[in-house]
C-alpha cells in the first residue's frame, strides 16, 4: 500500500476519508454526498492540480497529480476528479485557462475524432465520455486543416446521450454540431490525440491499481473474519492461494501504473519508451482488474455480489475503467505493431531501456 | 490497511547503461567467436569454463562483494544489468551463476575469514562452480524434513545420506548444503539443521546424473557415505540453518532469470511475423510485451529495495510467482500465435526448434527454486493470513 508521502495526497486522503467513505456513500441512495465532496476537493485545488497558477489551477507536479489519482482509486471516487484533472492538463498544453467546476475530455477514445472546420466550429461524435452528463465544460482535442487544436467548450452547447458504464458512473455520447468554443488554440507542435489517450490511460491505470489495493485489503480483512467449516476462511489453503494471486495482480498493476506515471512525469517527449510504459500500464492494469477483481469476489462469496456491500464499488469501476482512453485490446494491437515495426532485435533494447 | 506491498518505480542509473553497452559488446564478441549460439538455448553441453573465466576477468562475478574478496563493490542494479543481458543472449552461465547469485553471499555472511579469503576470489575469477544441496528424496518443498545426517566426529562431521535434484552437482567444485545435526524439537520442527560448505570431488561423495524430460542432464542425485567435513566448514549457527535460509530468498527469487528463461521464443516470433503483423499477431505480441515490461519493472523495483538494504521477501516471492507462470505460459502463447506464421518466414525452422525445446522446459519453471505453492504460502503469511 503506497503511503501518502506528499501533501497533495495527504490532503486528498483526508477529504476522501471524511466525505467519500465507500460504506457511507454506498448507504446513501440520494447522492447527497457528491456536492460536499466536490466542494472540498475544489477548495483544496485538487481538480485543477495539473494547471498552473496563472491558468487558474493549483500548480501541482505531474508526479503529485498521478499519486492523487492512485489515492482516488483506493477510494473508488465517483466524481469527475480524474476527468477534470485531465481536461485542465489538456487545456494547459495550449495555455488555455481552466474554468471552475467539473470538466471532462472529448474525445475519450482513440477511435473518435472531432473536426475543426474553417469557420472555427467543432463537429463530431465521441462515445464513452466519462461524466459528460455532469460536466460544465469540455476540453476538446480537434483536428483541423492546421493540425491539432485544443478548445474549451460549454457543455450546454453539446448534445449528450446519457449512459452508464458497468460501474454505474456516467459514460455518455457527446455530439458536437458546429459548436463555437469558448477558447481555442493550436496544440503545441507534435502534440497528438495519442498523447491525450496515453495520459488518460495512465490515469485510469493508477485508479485501477488503487482499486485493486483496496480490494486486496478488504478481501484479506473479510477472510480473517468470516468463519466457515468451523474456521476462518483465511486458514484454508485454497483461499490463501487465491489471495496471494490477488496480491500479485495488485502488485503488477501498481508497478506498471506507477512506472508509467513516473516515466511521463520525467519525460521530455512522447517517444517509444514512454509509449511502451503507458500502453503496457493500461494493458496490464486492465488484465489485473479482471483477474484480481474476480478473486476478490470469489473470496467474498454471495455477500460481495450484493449492492449493500462495498466491493462492487471497486470491482465494477476497475472493470469499467478498462474501456476509457482505449481498451487493453486496442493498446495491445498498437503496441504489437510498434514492436513488430521496430523489429525483433530491437525488442529487448526497448524493454531494457530504463 | 493490511498489505504493505510497494513496487516503487526504480530507474537504472546512468552508469548501468554504460555497463550494459560493455556487456553487449562482450557477448557479441563471444558469439562471433563461436562460444555460443544465442538462437540455441538447447545446447548439449551448457558448461563453458573458459567463458566463465572471461566473464570473471571482466569483473562481472561477485560484483557487489568487498574488494578484498575479489569483488568490485558495485551495486545490485549493476549486477542486475549483467544478469539480464547474459540471460537474454542465452549465454552459458551455468558454471558461475549459482555461485555469483547465491553461494557467494552465503559465504560472505557465514563463512570464517580464511575460507572467504580462499574461495570468494576464485568465484570472482570464474574458476569454480557451486551447487545447492537442499532437496532430498523425501524432502523437497518441505525443507525442514531433511534427513541427511552430519554426525559429530573428531575435528568435524561425517555426512551420510542423499541429496537430489541437485543442479550442476556433476561439474560443481563446492556445494552449500543443509544437513541434520540434531533431531527437531517439539516446539520447533525447523530446529536441528545446519548449513555446511561441502568440497565436491572428494571421497565419500558420489554424483549420479538424472535425465530430465528436456533430454538434458542438469540435475543429479548426490550420495554421501561417511564423507568428512572439517569444523571450519560449518556456515553459521549449528542447528540454526532455519534462521539463515530466509534472507537468501529475496536474492534467489526476484532476479531477471525468474521471467526470462523462455524469452527467446518471443523475440523469434516477432522476427517471424515481420514488420506488418495482422491484428491477431499484433494483439498477441502487444499483450506479451506489456506483461514482460511489467514483470521487469517489478523485478527491477525489488533489486532497488535490495540495494537500499531492505529484505523484500514477500515482494520477491510475488515476482517469482508471477514471473515463472508468465515464462511458463509464454511458449504456449507464442505457439498459438505462430500457428499462422507464413510458411515463407525465413526463421520458421529456428522458431519451431526453439518452441520444441521451450515447451519441454516449461513444467520445471514453477518448481525449481521454490514451488508456486510454497511461494503463495509465503505471500499469504505476508498478508497476515497464517
Amino acid at each position: 500500500m503506497a503511503e501518502s508521502d506528499n501533501i497533495v495526497v495527504e490532503t486528498a486522503e483526508k477529504i476522501f476519508a471524511d466525505l467519500a467513505d465507500p460504506q457511507t456513500i454506498n448507504n446513501d441512495k440520494t447522492n447527497s454526498w457528491q456536492a460536499p465532496l466536490w466542494q472540498a476537493l475544489s477548495e483544496a485545488g485538487l481538480p485543477l492540480a495539473w494547471v498552473s497558477d496563472d491558468l487558474g489551477g493549483s500548480g501541482a507536479s505531474l508526479a503529485d497529480g498521478f499519486a492523487l489519482l492512485n489515492a482516488a482509486g483506493r477510494f473508488a471516487v465517483a466524481v469527475p476528479l480524474a476527468e477534470t484533472m485531465l481536461a485542465g492538463w489538456l487545456l494547459a498544453q495550449a495555455k488555455i485557462a481552466s474554468p471552475e467546476g467539473e470538466m471532462t475530455v472529448v474525445p475519450a477514445s482513440p477511435k473518435d475524432r472531432i473536426a475543426l472546420d474553417a469557420d472555427g466550429a467543432l463537429s463530431g461524435r465521441a462515445r464513452g465520455v466519462p461524466f459528460a452528463k455532469t460536466a460544465k465544460h469540455f476540453a476538446v482535442l480537434a483536428h483541423g486543416k492546421d493540425g491539432v487544436s485544443i478548445a474549451l467548450i460549454d457543455a450546454a452547447k453539446a448534445r449528450i446521450e446519457a449512459g452508464l458504464n458497468v460501474g454505474y458512473d456516467h459514460s455518455d455520447t457527446v455530439t458536437l454540431d458546429k459548436v463555437r468554443p469558448v477558447a481555442i488554440k493550436l496544440a503545441p507542435k507534435g502534440f497528438e490525440q495519442t498523447h491525450l489517450m496515453l495520459m488518460g490511460g495512465v490515469a485510469r491505470s493508477l485508479q485501477i491499481a488503487g482499486a485493486l489495493e483496496s480490494m486486496l485489503d478488504i478481501s484479506v480483512r473479510y477472510s480473517n473474519e468470516r468463519v466457515a467449516f468451523e474456521k476462518k476462511i483465511s486458514k484454508f489453503q485454497a483461499v490463501q492461494h487465491n489471495l496471494a494471486r490477488l496480491a500479485g495482480e495488485s502488485a503488477a498493476a501498481l508497478a506498471a501504473a506507477t512506472s508509467a506515471a513516473d516515466a511521463i512525469a520525467n519525460a521530455r517527449s512522447f517517444n517509444d519508451e514512454i509509449y511502451l510504459e503507458a500502453a503496457s500500464a493500461k494493458i496490464r492494469c486492465a488484465e489485473a482488474a479482471e483477474k484480481g477483481g474476480g478473486i476478490a469476489h470469489q473470496v467474498h462469496g454471495a455477500i460481495g455480489f450484493t449492492m449493500e456491500h462495498i466491493l462492487h464499488r471497486y470491482s465494477l469501476r476497475a472493470l469499467a475503467w478498462r474501456d476509457d482512453f482505449g481498451s487493453e485490446s486496442y493498446w495491445a494491437v498498437e503496441l504489437g505493431k510498434l514492436v513488430a515495426n521496430r523489429g525483433a532485435d530491437e525488442l529487448w533494447p526497448l524493454v531494457a531501456s530504463r | 490497511m493490511t498489505a504493505a506491498l510497494r513496487f516503487d518505480p526504480i530507474r537504472l542509473p546512468e552508469k548501468c547503461e554504460q555497463l550494459r553497452k560493455e556487456v553487449r559488446a562482450f557477448l557479441a564478441e563471444e558469439i562471433a567467436a563461436g562460444t555460443f549460439d544465442p538462437h540455441k538455448p538447447n545446447r548439449e553441453d551448457t558448461d563453458a569454463p573458459e567463458f566463465s573465466r572471461r566473464v570473471g576477468a571482466r569483473g562481472w562475478l561477485g560484483m557487489t562483494w568487498p574488494k578484498k574478496y575479489g569483488g568490485q563493490e558495485r551495486s545490485f542494479l549493476e549486477r542486475y544489468v549483467v544478469t539480464e543481458e547474459m540471460r537474454v543472449a542465452n549465454a552459458p552461465t551455468r558454471r558461475f551463476f549459482v555461485a555469483d547469485r547465491q553461494s557467494g553471499p552465503v559465504l560472505l555472511k557465514y563463512a570464517p575469514e580464511h575460507i572467504k579469503m580462499d574461495i570468494l576470489p576464485q568465484i570472482c575469477r570464474g574458476e569454480i562452480c557451486f551447487a545447492i544441496g537442499m532437496s532430498e528424496p523425501n524432502s523437497g518443498s518441505d525443507l525442514f524434513a531433511a534427513k541427511t545426517r552430519a554426525t559429530k566426529t573428531d575435528g568435524g562431521y561425517l555426512i551420510n545420506g542423499t541429496k537430489i535434484w541437485t543442479s550442476s552437482a556433476h561439474i560443481a567444485d563446492y556445494m552449500i548444503a543443509i544437513f541434520r545435526t540434531s533431531p527437531p524439537t517439539k516446539e520447533n520442527r525447523r530446529h536441528g539443521l545446519t548449513q555446511f560448505l561441502v568440497k565436491m570431488k572428494q571421497p565419500g561423495i558420489k554424483v549420479n546424473p538424472i535425465g530430465q524430460i528436456t533430454g538434458q542432464y542438469e540435475f543429479n542425485e548426490v550420495v554421501f557415505t561417511d564423507h568428512f567435513i572439517p569444523d571450519d566448514h560449518v556456515l553459521g549457527e549449528v542447528d540454526g540453518a532455519w534462521k539463515q535460509a530466509t534472507s537468501e530468498l529475496a536474492y534467489e527469487r526476484s532476479g531477471p532469470e525468474r521471467f526470462l528463461e523462455t524469452h527467446y521464443v518471443l523475440t523469434e516470433l516477432v522476427r517471424a511475423v515481420g514488420p506488418n503483423p495482422d491484428t491477431r499477431s499484433a494483439e498477441g505480441i502487444g499483450r506479451l510485451v506489456a506483461q514482460l515490461h511489467t514483470m521487469r519493472r517489478m523485478s527491477v523495483s525489488v533489486a532497488g529495495m535490495l540495494e537500499a538494504g531492505k529484505e523484500p521477501v514477500v515482494e520477491a516471492s510475488i515476482v517469482k510467482d508471477i514471473g515463472t507462470i508468465w515464462e511458463q505460459q509464454l511458449p504456449h502463447r507464442v505457439r498459438d500465435l505462430a500457428a499462422f506464421v507464413e510458411e515463407t518466414a525465413t526463421n520458421r525452422e529456428t522458431l519451431e526448434r526453439q518452441l520444441d525445446f521451450a515447451i519441454k522446459t516449461t513444467p520445471k519453471l514453477t518448481i525449481q527454486g521454490g514451488t508456486t505453492e510454497v511461494l503463495r504460502g509465503i505471500i499469504a503469511r505476508g498478508l497476515g493470513l497464517r
